[in-house]
């Protein structure tokens, strides 16, 4: 019996479910459900770890007629790392949203974003990937808008036309690329391009079509200059919202542009376009980083951070794109691990940003003035989170900065390791300013609103797995090549 | 497969793109919501022929696309509905039909 099903249809039954349940048993529910979900999770990559790449064929149809869902490590690997954000984040919701009017619409869009998520990482065809990203961008959107103020409505719109624009570009794509191969699995394209050589597969629709959807998946990544949507979106929302919306849902947009981006072979992806994404990225890195320093409210420097944080994973275009193989294969594992240090810092810092907030009753920096000595475990979660995204010893984000400084060395394109340190530098300004208020002894404030241990605990525990995964980072990123290109020796 | 048919063909994927294109030209210029979302709407339903009308070059009748489409357009209505929902709120909160300038 296989795993593959399972990780789709139970989030599934979960958003049916917590539809029909009467509202007190929906949180219970969920974290109990969050529980299982990570066992899954924990179980399929145990299963590929051990047996290799895993298949499903549903209701036996076997593809191109059916839809098939395919687990390599790094699809395994994205699969854990959704259960482990996704489960504190269950917690933190069960417990802070109870008992609020908003609670009524969280669980059922919580777990159809979860099984879209999933969907997206195990989905071996370009349609099915398609439906995932509109799942996806649906309940995110409905997520962000759930707070029902005019801020959370018109970032919600705002997010829903980017979100549209990006899906309606990617399906041209798909049409596109139907039409001149005849197939939508991956696997089955990747064949007929390498097969076909450049003259072929370098034609003009196949070139549109790459080109669109790549366009769609970066409006909907928010790479720079394209993120406009990002800030008010993730920055307002309600924080276990913020932190799942950060973590992953960005996430997913990206994951299909790297499957895409090697599906189509180094033929159709030249270098200069490459270097064209790493600049984006270097952009957003700068300008993230800049915007995140001139917040005045906690929530929307954590969202800027979040910009500039992308920044880094698009390095991996011109990284992996050279000939180099050793380049290659440690810009795939440190935009990996960078993946998974800011999915984990990055949703611990919103849950941490979130009780703080809700500590001091404002959403201002400024307002922290004496927080801590009252509230010193969410400040400390706040700040294991931003060891991990400047980059210091011994965090997954320095890890992964180390692997990608190192590719950028062997693949002679020095210029990113500015973009690291600088990004760092920048990063390390922003989390400090949050300190600097939080330390300031204010003028007799001793009062604080105090949130419950667990909303406490449930960033912290996200907060210290960013530190620990870097300690522990050998064995993840083995699992991770698993099928990948990396493992069969062509870049 | 002669040539009335692949001028056919051609036909109904380049009105597609052009539908696409009218589509896209709205979504930009225009700020007020609900034309944004018709002209959203004209660009799914160009991309749809689109979709279509590839796929008919002389191959017989090849049924993906077909299930594409309707998909396609099972999304394109829950998200028309998503819109129009999340519009309807911020208008009676807001009073506004367009979305505030860019922050």
């Amino acid at each position: 019996m296989s795993l593959l099903p399972a990780l789709v249809m139970l989030p599934l039954s979960a958003a049916l479910a917590s539809t029909l349940l009467p509202l007190r048993w929906r949180g219970p529910l969920g974290v109990a459900l969050a529980v299982l979900l990570a066992g899954v999770a924990c179980g399929l990559l145990r299963t590929v770890v051990g047996d290799g790449p895993q298949a499903h064929a549903l209701g036996g149809w076997a593809p191109p007629l059916g839809i098939a869902l395919v687990a390599d490590g790094l699809a395994a690997g994205m699969v854990v790392l959704t259960a482990t954000v996704a489960l504190p984040c269950a917690l933190h919701a069960a417990l802070g949203l109870r008992g609020e009017a908003v609670e009524d619409g969280f669980w059922p869009l919580f777990w159809f974003m979860w099984a879209a998520l999933n969907g997206i990482w195990l989905s071996a065809d370009l349609f099915n990937l398609y439906v995932g990203l509109e799942l996806l961008g649906l309940a995110a959107v409905g997520l962000v808008a759930l707070k029902g103020s005019a801020g959370a409505l018109a970032a919600a719109m705002r997010y829903l036309l980017a979100a549209l624009l990006g899906s309606l570009a990617y399906l041209i794509g798909v049409a596109l690329l139907y039409a001149a191969w005849g197939s939508l699995a991956l696997a089955d394209l990747a064949g007929f391009m390498a097969e076909a050589g450049v003259a072929q597969s370098g034609s003009l629709t196949t070139l549109v079509a790459l080109g669109l959807m790549s366009a769609g998946l970066l409006l909907k990544t928010a790479l720079f200059p394209l993120h406009g949507w990002l800030p008010p979106a993730h920055g307002g929302a309600l924080p276990p919202v913020s932190a799942l919306l950060s973590a992953l849902v960005i996430k997913a947009s990206l994951y299909i542009l790297m499957r895409l981006w090697i599906m189509a072979g180094p033929a159709l992806t030249p270098l200069a376009l490459g270097w064209l994404l790493g600049a984006l990225g270097a952009a957003a890195v700068f300008w993230g980083g800049w915007m995140a320093l001139r917040q005045a409210r906690l929530k929307h420097l954590v969202a800027y951070s979040t910009v500039a944080q992308i920044g880094y994973l698009f390095l991996f275009f011109p990284l992996f794109g050279v000939a180099n193989m050793d380049a290659a294969r440690l810009a795939w594992d440190g935009t990996l691990l960078m993946l998974a240090a800011h999915a984990l810092a990055k949703a611990g810092m919103f849950l941490a940003a979130g009780n703080l907030v809700l500590a001091v009753g404002s959403p201002h920096i400024a307002d922290l003035t004496g927080i801590s000595r009252f509230r010193p475990l969410s400040l400390m979660s706040f700040g294991l989170a931003g060891v991990s995204l400047m980059g210091l010893p011994p965090s997954a984000g320095f890890t992964a900065k180390w692997l990608l400084l190192q590719s950028a060395l062997a693949s002679g394109q020095w210029v990113w390791i500015m973009v690291l340190v600088g990004g760092g530098l920048l990063s390390a300004a922003y989390v400090f300013r949050v300190f600097r208020h939080a330390f300031v002894e204010g003028p007799a404030r001793d009062r604080f609103a105090s949130p419950p241990l667990a909303l406490e605990l449930s960033a912290l525990a996200l907060g210290s797995a960013s530190i620990a995964l870097g300690l522990v980072a050998q064995a993840p990123l083995e699992w991770l090549r698993i099928g990948s290109p990396l493992a069969t020796g062509v870049p | 497969m002669s040539a009335t048919v692949l001028a056919t063909d051609a036909l109904y994927a380049w009105v597609g793109v052009l539908l696409c294109g009218l589509g896209l030209f709205g979504f930009i210029i225009h700020r007020h919501l609900l034309r944004r979302l018709l002209a959203f709407n004209v660009m799914g339903s160009g991309s749809f022929l689109l979709l279509v009308g590839l796929a008919q070059d002389g191959r017989g009748i090849d049924p993906v696309p077909q299930a594409l489409v309707l998909t396609g357009i099972v999304v394109a209505v829950a998200s028309t509905a998503l819109a129009l929902v999340i519009f309807r709120r911020w208008h009676r909160v807001s009073g506004e039909s367009t979305l505030p300038e860019d922050v």
